[in-house]
Formats: C-alpha cells, sequence, structure tokens
C-alpha cells in the first residue's frame, strides 16, 4: 500500500500532488481538531505532554500494570497492554518517553469501560513506555522499559 | 478513502471485549520519501470515539505515535449480549469512519 501511494505521488506531478493534499490538509484540520489536545501531542518531551494533559507530579502506582515486550524487534508495530487496577479510572494516557513527540493516545473512559486499554504504538528507540491513569481527580503512573533494535519513526 | 475497518464484540462474564481495528496509513509527517527525498505530510487518525447502546464509554485522542493500521482494544463493564457497539474515527485531514457491530 505505501509503495502503490509513493509511487501516485511521484507519478502524477508530484508536486502539485502534495501541494492539493496540503491544501486539504490545512482546510480541513480546524474542524477535526476541535477538541484534539494539540499542546500536549506537540510536546517534545514527556513533562511538557504530561503537563498539556493536566497532570503534575504523578503518583507511581503499583495498581497499573503495562503488559509490552521486553524487546521490540520492531519499533513500527509494538503492542502495548495497560490494565488500571485502581477504583474510578477515568483515563489512560499512553507515552513513548523517547519519542519525538513522545504522547502516543490518551483514552477517556466512561459509561462502565474498564480500566484497560490495548492497542500498537511505535517507538524510535529504546525508551520507558509509561502509562498515566486519572482517577478521582489524582494521578498515577508506571512504566515499563521496552528495547527497540530497529526503530520506527522516520527513517 | 476510507476503508472498511474490522470490529469485534464479546462477553467474558459481565464485561463486554471489543477489539476494533482500523486501516489508516498513521504518517507522522517525520518520515522522508525514499524516491523525492520530501517530507510525507503527516495523516493520522486522531478521534477515536466508542458507544454502546448510544451511550459514550470510550474517547480517544491519538497522535501519530500509533502504529499503522491501529489497533484498539477496551473492555466495558455492564453490556448485554445483543447491544450495540458503534466506533467513529475522525483523521487529521477530516477523514471520518464509521463501523457497527452487536455484542455477540
Amino acid at each position: 500500500m505505501n509503495a502503490l501511494r509513493r509511487n501516485v505521488l511521484k507519478g502524477a506531478a508530484g508536486a502539485s500532488t502534495v501541494a492539493i493534499a496540503v491544501a486539504a490538509g490545512l482546510l480541513k484540520p480546524t474542524q477535526a481538531m476541535a477538541a484534539w489536545n494539540t499542546a500536549a501531542f506537540e510536546a517534545k518531551n514527556v513533562g511538557d505532554a504530561m503537563k498539556g494533559l493536566g497532570v503534575s507530579s504523578p503518583a507511581d502506582s503499583k495498581d497499573i500494570v503495562i503488559k509490552a515486550p521486553d524487546i521490540a524487534e520492531n519499533g513500527a508495530v509494538v503492542p502495548v497492554e495497560v490494565t488500571s487496577n485502581i477504583a474510578g479510572t477515568t483515563s489512560i494516557a499512553i507515552i513513548a518517553e523517547k519519542n519525538g513527540t513522545p504522547l502516543v493516545g490518551n483514552f477517556t473512559l466512561s459509561g462502565g469501560a474498564q480500566g484497560f486499554i490495548s492497542t500498537r504504538i511505535k517507538m524510535g528507540q529504546t525508551s520507558l513506555v509509561r502509562a498515566v491513569v486519572k482517577a478521582g481527580g489524582k494521578s498515577y503512573t508506571a512504566a515499563k522499559e521496552v528495547k527497540v533494535t530497529i526503530g520506527g519513526c522516520g527513517g | 478513502m476510507a476503508e472498511p475497518m474490522r470490529i469485534r464484540a464479546t462477553m467474558a462474564g459481565d464485561v463486554a471485549d471489543v477489539k476494533v481495528l482500523m486501516n489508516h496509513p498513521m504518517e507522522t509527517g517525520q518520515r522522508k520519501d525514499a524516491k523525492t527525498g520530501q517530507l510525507v505530510p503527516a495523516h493520522f487518525i486522531q478521534d477515536v470515539t466508542a458507544t454502546i447502546n448510544g451511550a459514550a464509554v470510550l474517547s480517544a485522542d491519538l497522535g501519530s505515535g500509533v502504529s499503522k493500521n491501529p489497533y484498539l482494544g477496551f473492555k466495558v463493564k455492564g453490556p448485554k449480549a445483543g447491544d450495540k457497539v458503534v466506533v467513529n474515527w475522525t483523521d487529521n485531514k477530516g477523514d471520518k469512519n464509521t463501523a457497527e457491530t452487536t455484542i455477540g
């Protein structure tokens, strides 16, 4: 699929196609991003990302379980499962600490949703994968190191 | 543009286990095209919402650090078999897609 798109870009007068794509990208995002936390997602370090999420110095918690491989051969696809056993968990954020933009996702739970999120993330290099959980107005955190042998960002 | 997504929901005890697979390139905007040397524009899912029988259960903000063709699994306590699960996503270019299933 990637190869196909590349050919399309290259073949069909690359420059103008890109320009159209950019224009399309510039026209619509304002609506799409209405609720998107730009500050947190564009933060370049963990501290700013947490600030963007409205979290400051979360407490370490053993009630958060991060399931991820010890060694990920392919940084483009790292399966991560976060389980929060803290009662009243309202949100779970996943942060790959050494990524260019560390915040991967912020999941807000409601209506009986359990403190559980399973997804797959990209990792540029070996780093801690951190989960930040909000529950009852407080924030908690836990981290697990994942060694990456081939990075999955850029190239 | 929007390709079909796959969704599955099953009951395990009193907890519904929902799994969603979305088709999306999830470009970070930092990767260079190998042939032209130009940056591939960022194109990724930003917002995912899920409802069960119309009630919101999950609202997720995603960044470009989520892998291509994102997988998302979550669990919800309370629903019954036969309840309707709907998942919507919106990307940074305004594309949208939706999928629904009943809990089996």
